[in-house]
């Protein structure tokens, strides 16, 4: 009986999804091909300075990238030093300089790793004017660069691959803002909470004092889940009844996080007039989805583990109204998209469950990945996947009638290799270090033993991945782990998207190949296989010696 | 590379005063007006009109010292600071082999067990176990039912009414399907003391 609840919620998002993805996947589509701008963008247009008809190189949509995620950094680390100083404060203080520089590079980087606890951390105005806007923009960046990969796969023979403020504004008028003031309001009519009054204080039943923290965190929540952010408004991030109030605002949340990732492919396959291989891509990532979702639930189920087992079952860290399955369902979502957000402590998961989602996340975060990010992580991943196909059937590797050549495949190489080296550099280097080592086995780390040893490695790959959840035990507000997350982020992020952005460029200069025969089928239910199995071991055996000594050693110990 | 950075600061800043100022302001206004019982918190009133807490936020029922009291239902343990403190919202974040965690849901058992008057083994498993949370308004029906004697007793109610309002509180999983079935330990709380006045 338990598996009915597992699929029918499963099944619930999944036609909703169904349903929306030929629209919005089309509709996307249009809004990055349409030549013709709305007014209020001219008018944004004439106020930036920015001709929308011109286009840019790769290098130049790549320097716009760069400096556009600076200034926002720069904004949001000034607000947070400067908070008590800022209206509707809350008479919270000024944000240390490396907190802020960790936030800073968190949202801006679209992972939304936080290591304070918001709701004594941040007033109003950081929340709105600067956390909520990173995740419109930051998930925005991500859609425009996947768009700019997708045009370059698109063109023949053409130097520019679009212009970034034209993407950048219409990704954000036309796409996240409607659907999140719809999102906001069906959150809100669901009970999650839309105000700006402070902290109230009551009297409880049992006559105690209860101190409630409102404030506007619906329109947060929209954004946080639409744009794969995972910023939460309270510490307890999706779990909060005031984020997250009842099972059915879970699942609408859950099918948020979803929706723009999973009708990427749709987007694709319109714009460059070629469905196939965006079909290959989508049911790629709906198998991995699945195998995720269902390992989850069936380790949560199972329970075991000392603490599970003597409970009777695998409840510490979830909240009634979602259940197991609510929370398995919700935490595949969160860990294959970039989102981050939680609405259950993965720290307590049962060894394994807590092992799926880290391997959620290492498999390159594309299934189905996060905004933009998802579908261009997946396209390189594709680049390659052609590229070996060809070499096994002895043809000339050939996507969407372009070449795959000695560069294109030496960026995909090198885009694959930016995630497992950072994070296993940045963590080794942490733990050599005799100071930071003893630091974090004392202080940081919630758990001891192998599971200390996991939360470390969850919080080195969902950082460096983008991710942002993350197993809260770990205590990561230190000046070290400030740093070296914020700056993991940072190379996370705009590494792979300069590697993109290159790709896009090198693939819009090349001619198209006249399709026909002799072309690769990358299609067929064959290909998909090879694709799933490809992603999963191009990501896993990299981070086997640290699955081995964490989850593996803890689970079967 | 000037033009650039000018560029980069005015966008920016436009649509920081878009996203980040009209659009959640302006959802505010509306919220306030469409649904101001959500907007605002989904607050319980008693029947003298006093806002007594949200429906949403869970709260404890522990006397001073941090003993449960008898007459009410209890909610589940709280990792929120000392116990449904609602500014500092989480979980425990111990893990399935943590010996806090494991000594934690042992006495609780225990405790909950010798509370209630039924045996460990009827104890269900969200009352040994804190939320990701620590605010959660809800306990399980199971939990929910082990509970009725005890209440019924220290309020002189029969048991069946203080039964079928645990039914009045329960509610069923969403559109039949979604979600745990679920009793809301703060409302169904004050039904009891409203039940007294």
């Amino acid at each position: 009986m338990q598996w009915v609840w597992a699929i029918t919620s499963v099944a619930t998002v999944a036609i909703a999804l169904i349903v929306v993805y030929r629209p919005l996947g089309d509709y996307m589509a249009w809004v990055f091909s349409s030549t013709k701008d709305w007014k209020v963008e001219r008018a944004i247009y004439r106020i930036i300075g920015v001709d929308s008809h011109s286009e840019q190189s790769w290098q130049a949509y790549l320097r716009a990238v760069l400096v556009f995620s600076c200034v926002g950094m720069l904004l949001l680390y000034a607000m947070q030093r400067l908070q008590p100083w800022l209206p509707y404060s809350l008479g919270l203080g000024s944000i240390s300089p490396d907190l802020a520089f960790n936030t800073a590079a968190s949202f801006v980087g679209n992972t939304n790793w936080q290591a304070y606890s918001p709701e004594s951390t941040v007033g109003y105005t950081v929340q709105m004017a600067g956390l909520s806007v990173q995740c419109f923009v930051s998930s925005a960046v991500g859609l425009a660069v996947a768009i700019a990969l997708v045009r370059g796969l698109a063109r023949k023979g053409a130097t520019t691959i679009g212009n970034f403020w034209v993407d950048l504004v219409r990704a954000n008028l036309r796409i996240l803002l409607p659907l999140s003031a719809v999102a906001a309001l069906v959150l809100i009519a669901g009970g999650t909470i839309q105000n700006l009054t402070g902290f109230t204080d009551i009297t409880t039943i049992a006559g105690q004092l209860q101190t409630l923290p409102n404030g506007p965190v619906a329109t947060q929540e929209a954004i946080k889940m639409l744009g794969t952010n995972g910023g939460g408004f309270y510490n307890a991030n999706s779990a909060h009844p005031f984020e997250n109030p009842t099972a059915w605002t879970n699942l609408f949340q859950v099918f948020l996080l979803l929706v723009i990732p999973f009708a990427s492919p749709r987007t694709f396959g319109k714009m460059v007039g070629d469905h196939r291989l965006g079909s290959a891509i989508l049911a790629t990532m709906i198998t991995l989805f699945l195998a995720a979702y269902a390992a989850l639930t069936a380790f949560e189920y199972q329970g075991l583990g000392t603490a599970p087992q003597l409970a009777g079952g695998a409840m510490e860290g979830k909240e009634v109204r979602f259940g197991i399955v609510g929370s398995t369902l919700f935490t595949a979502a969160t860990t294959g998209t970039t989102g981050g957000a939680t609405n259950s402590t993965l720290d307590s998961y049962t060894a394994m469950g807590g092992m799926v989602s880290l391997l959620h996340m290492i498999l390159g975060e594309v299934s189905p990945g996060g905004v933009g990010s998802g579908l261009y992580t997946i396209l390189i991943m594709a680049v390659i996947a052609v590229f070996i196909v060809g070499l096994l059937l002895g043809r000339t590797p050939v996507m969407l009638g372009k070449r795959i050549g000695v560069r294109e495949i030496k960026l995909a190489s090198l885009a694959i290799l930016v995630i497992p080296v950072l994070s296993l550099a940045g963590m080794a280097i942490s733990f050599a270090i005799p100071a930071i080592h003893h630091e974090l086995v004392n202080q940081v780390m919630g758990n001891s033993g192998p599971h200390g040893l996991t939360e470390t490695t969850y919080a080195f790959v969902s950082a460096t991945i983008n991710n942002g959840s993350s197993f809260a035990g770990f205590g990561a507000n230190t000046p070290w782990l400030n740093v070296v997350l914020g700056l993991l982020i940072l190379l996370g992020r705009f590494l792979v998207i300069a590697i993109v952005l290159a790709m896009a460029g090198s693939f819009a200069a090349q001619d198209q190949i006249p399709t026909g025969v002799g072309e690769l089928p990358l299609h067929s239910p064959q290909f998909v296989a090879f694709f799933v199995a490809l992603i999963i071991f191009v990501a896993v055996p990299t981070f086997f010696a640290v699955l081995a000594a964490g989850p593996f050693a803890e689970g079967l110990g | 590379m000037k033009r650039t950075i000018w560029t980069g600061i005015r966008a920016t800043l436009v649509l920081t005063v878009i996203l980040g100022v009209v659009y959640p302001l302006v959802m505010t206004g509306i919220a306030q007006v469409i649904f101001p019982h959500q907007a605002n918190g989904s607050p319980v009133t008693a029947s003298d009109g006093t806002i007594v807490g949200s429906s949403l936020i869970g709260q404890s029922f522990s006397d001073a010292t941090g003993n449960p009291l008898p007459q009410y239902f209890q909610p589940r343990p709280s990792a929120a600071g000392a116990g449904y403190n609602a500014s500092s919202s989480g979980g425990s974040n111990q893990g399935p082999e943590s010996p806090d965690l494991i000594a934690a849901i042992a006495q609780r058992r225990t405790e909950i067990a010798s509370f209630n008057g039924v045996l460990e083994s009827e104890v269900p498993p969200d009352a040994v176990t804190a939320s990701a949370s620590g605010l959660d308004p809800d306990i399980s029906p199971a939990y929910a039912a082990i509970q009725v004697n005890r209440v019924a007793t220290q309020r002189d109610l029969p048991i069946d009414k203080v039964r079928s309002l645990v039914q009045q509180y329960t509610q069923g999983r969403e559109l039949g399907y979604i979600g745990d079935s679920c009793v809301n330990v703060v409302e169904l709380n004050l039904a009891l003391d409203e039940l007294a006045h």
